[in-house]
């Protein structure tokens, strides 16, 4: 009897700290464990007793690199458990706002995190000497991203211009105007960035996924839209709980979200947003997936990387939109009514990693009295498990470094961002 | 004759959202220069290669909030020549050291997945509650710029030039009427230290203290103003208490607030 443990005590080109251990016996993957390390933060438990109108400031900082999400999620929710009815031009905005965050968030992992797997280089930066003008354009790319979350939200990290209702400030047209020559450059590093990534070598594998998002009746999805699967779920996008549940691991800080009864993982993020949304794509992004050949729908969790350049092209797209037909909202926000009694919402927004859910019950008087926030990497762990489980028992002829290198670039896939899955755990105190 | 050795830059992780660490990242325009002019010896978020210490500058995200961690940075500070802290988490223990306020037997009440699974510190605290620290970059998160005048200062062997002055005065520098005294709202920008612009009331908001407390704040003044302008002391409590709690000025202004209000 032969056994192999393949141990990485630290992922790197993640967002936050995690490790990894396969347990193999007789050619047999007797266990895979996705284990996230990062410090448990408790953002349920302090949220309690705050004001409904602090969320989106607070719950921002679970994560620095999708903290839009965090705002958008959370100020849906709000509206929804106040009866509120946000739309016409703020609406376009948080959608604005949201094309910044993907234009930001996709170009890092594709150029700065991703393609050096692909490439062979243990970073951009050693990548660069290679391929100067590659990691010159997604740097490019990312900066027009940071620069439009700067524009609608003061900054690119934990921008301030966010809050129940709407904007505190809504930008003139002429300033959005003024951006549209930045959004016509990045389109063209968009477009080099699709066929930069459909070149690259790709394994030929495909995954049976359970693939989840929101949809929307019209447009691709950031803000709104039912919750659906590719097995059947279609329900509102506040109703996360009936089907889907949060279990918790042993060995690690974040709780994985299965399908609740089965306990099925399943899969969230671009793959699943394009296969449920292919028809959805805008004009120039669907034009480029067919030019360089890419799958109605993507199974190989590596494509993930040529979806993500094509859900750039979308965004910036949409970005062009939103910017031709402004028109500044007066006032630019909806002012929340007063809260004389309890009441409670939920709601999920996409973030660049997939559905973020928020939940809050709040008090009369406004104050939050229980939030529940599930992250999109939570809701991959049990998914990038199952990936690395079959990986593994794909890959037994490889030595060791080959085959940890193996399973690091298949998390990376995911682009996991780690910091968003631990921040909920519930705390327990070790008193000196 | 051979090339000089590059300093050697590490970039080290605990409690925190990564936001801070991604600005260096976000330096678009400067990222490869930086790159060129030190050696990356250990940065996580964006690479897998890993040289050995010591490292000649150090740049720490994040609070302390485990045993493992508070090992950790006096492990990292022995291999570093400098060490300089970024961002809010990393200065004054960040949003998660709202739990040093927390009644422990309220906590304890909340409903537990599996807690034995977890283990914690009871409080979170900046680095240099644990560590001698050489230079904090305030920010929630920092400002690029000021992260960049810091990198040049340090590999400069100069001291960064940065100021400690209000919030205020950034604003005046930016020509924004002020908010509290044009309309009324709400703003902690007389006592939080400047280097975000003044962004927050050029949006028509009042500042929340992302860079925590200036040099000499007067808080007493700013809660005074702050009744006067009609809120309610536990909602100025919760307005001190956010990024920046547990920073000396604002942790004791946010219990006088609350100390006061209860005193017959």
């Amino acid at each position: 009897m032969t056994e192999r443990t393949i141990t990485v005590d630290y992922l790197a080109r993640v967002e936050g700290e995690g490790a990894l251990k396969v347990r193999i016996q007789d050619d047999r993957v007797e266990d895979v464990q996705l284990k996230i390390f990062e410090p448990p933060r408790f953002f349920e438990a302090f949220l309690r007793g705050r004001s409904y109108l602090e969320a989106p400031d607070i719950t921002a900082r679970i994560c620095g690199i999708c903290p839009v999400a965090y705002q958008m999620s959370s100020c849906h929710a709000m509206e929804r458990a106040l009866g509120m009815k946000v739309d016409g031009q703020i609406r376009e905005l948080r959608r604005l706002l949201y094309c910044g965050e993907w234009i930001e968030s996709h170009p890092l992992h594709i150029y700065l995190l991703h393609a050096p797997d692909f490439l062979g280089y243990p970073d951009a930066i050693h990548m660069a000497k290679d391929y100067p003008d590659a990691v010159k354009q997604g740097l490019a790319l990312k900066k027009v991203g940071n620069s439009l979350m700067t524009l609608l939200g003061g900054r690119e990290i934990h921008p301030i211009n966010v809050r129940v209702g709407g904007f505190y400030r809504a930008p003139t047209v002429a300033e959005l105007r003024a951006f549209r020559p930045e959004l016509e450059g990045a389109m063209k590093l968009a477009e080099a960035t699709v066929h930069f990534a459909a070149d690259l070598d790709f394994p030929s594998i495909e995954e049976d996924y359970e693939f989840v998002s929101l949809r929307h009746e019209h447009d691709y999805p950031f803000n709104e839209g039912d919750l659906v699967s590719s097995r059947g779920i279609k329900v509102r996008n506040d109703q996360w709980e009936d089907v889907f549940e949060e279990v918790h691991a042993p060995y690690s800080n974040a709780l994985q979200s299965v399908r609740k009864g089965g306990g099925s993982s399943y899969h969230v993020g671009p793959l699943a947003r394009y296969a449920l949304n292919r028809d959805h794509l805008t004009p120039r992004a669907d034009q480029l997936a067919r030019a360089v050949g890419l799958e109605n729908v993507v199974r190989n969790p590596y494509r993930s990387i040529i979806v993500r350049a094509v859900e750039v092209v979308c965004a910036i797209e949409e970005a062009l939109r939103i910017i031709d037909q402004y028109k500044r909202p007066e006032p630019s926000w909806v002012e929340p009514p007063p809260v004389t009694q309890a009441c409670s919402g939920g709601a999920i927004t996409e973030a660049p990693r997939g559905i973020l859910y928020h939940h809050y019950r709040l008090a009369p008087g406004g104050l939050i009295e229980d939030a529940k926030i599930v992250a999109p990497t939570s809701q991959n762990q049990k998914r990038i498990e199952d990936d690395l489980r079959h990986l593994v028992e794909r890959s037994l002829a490889l030595d060791e470094p080959a085959l940890t290198e193996a399973c690091e670039h298949a998390i990376r896939n995911y682009d996991p961002c780690i910091s968003c899955a631990t921040h909920f755990l519930k705390l327990e105190l070790e008193r000196h | 004759m051979p090339e000089a050795r590059k300093p050697r830059l590490g970039v080290f992780k605990f409690a925190s959202c990564d936001g801070c660490q991604l600005s260096i990242l976000d330096c678009e325009d400067e990222l490869l220069a930086v790159a060129g002019a030190v050696d990356i010896g250990d940065f996580r978020e964006a690479s897998s290669a890993v040289l050995e210490g010591p490292y000649d500058l150090s740049l720490v995200e994040g609070s302390v909030t485990t045993a493992h961690d508070a090992q950790r940075i006096k492990e990292i500070r022995a291999q570093s020549k400098a060490l300089v802290t970024i961002g809010a988490c990393a200065t004054s223990g960040g949003i998660q050291a709202l739990k040093n306020f927390a009644d422990v037997e309220e906590y304890r009440r909340v409903v537990y997945a599996r807690p034995e699974y977890i283990s914690s510190l009871a409080t979170s605290t900046g680095i240099a509650d644990h560590v001698p620290v050489d230079f904090e970059l305030r920010g929630c998160p920092i400002s690029k710029v000021q992260l960049l005048e810091a990198l040049s200062a340090f590999l400069q062997g100069r001291a960064p030039n940065l100021p400690n002055e209000s919030v205020c005065i950034e604003c005046k520098r930016r020509g924004t009427v002020c908010v509290m005294v044009s309309h009324g709202t709400p703003c902690l920008g007389p006592i939080t230290q400047a280097g975000c612009g003044a962004i927050c009331p050029a949006f028509n908001r009042g500042c929340y203290g992302c860079f925590g407390p200036q040099g000499t704040p007067n808080t007493n003044s700013l809660v005074a103003e702050l009744k006067t302008l009609g809120m309610a002391p536990p909602a100025i409590q919760r307005l001190l208490r956010t990024f920046n709690a547990n920073a000396p000025a604002f942790k004791a202004a946010s219990e006088a607030v609350i100390a006061e209000a209860k005193a017959p």
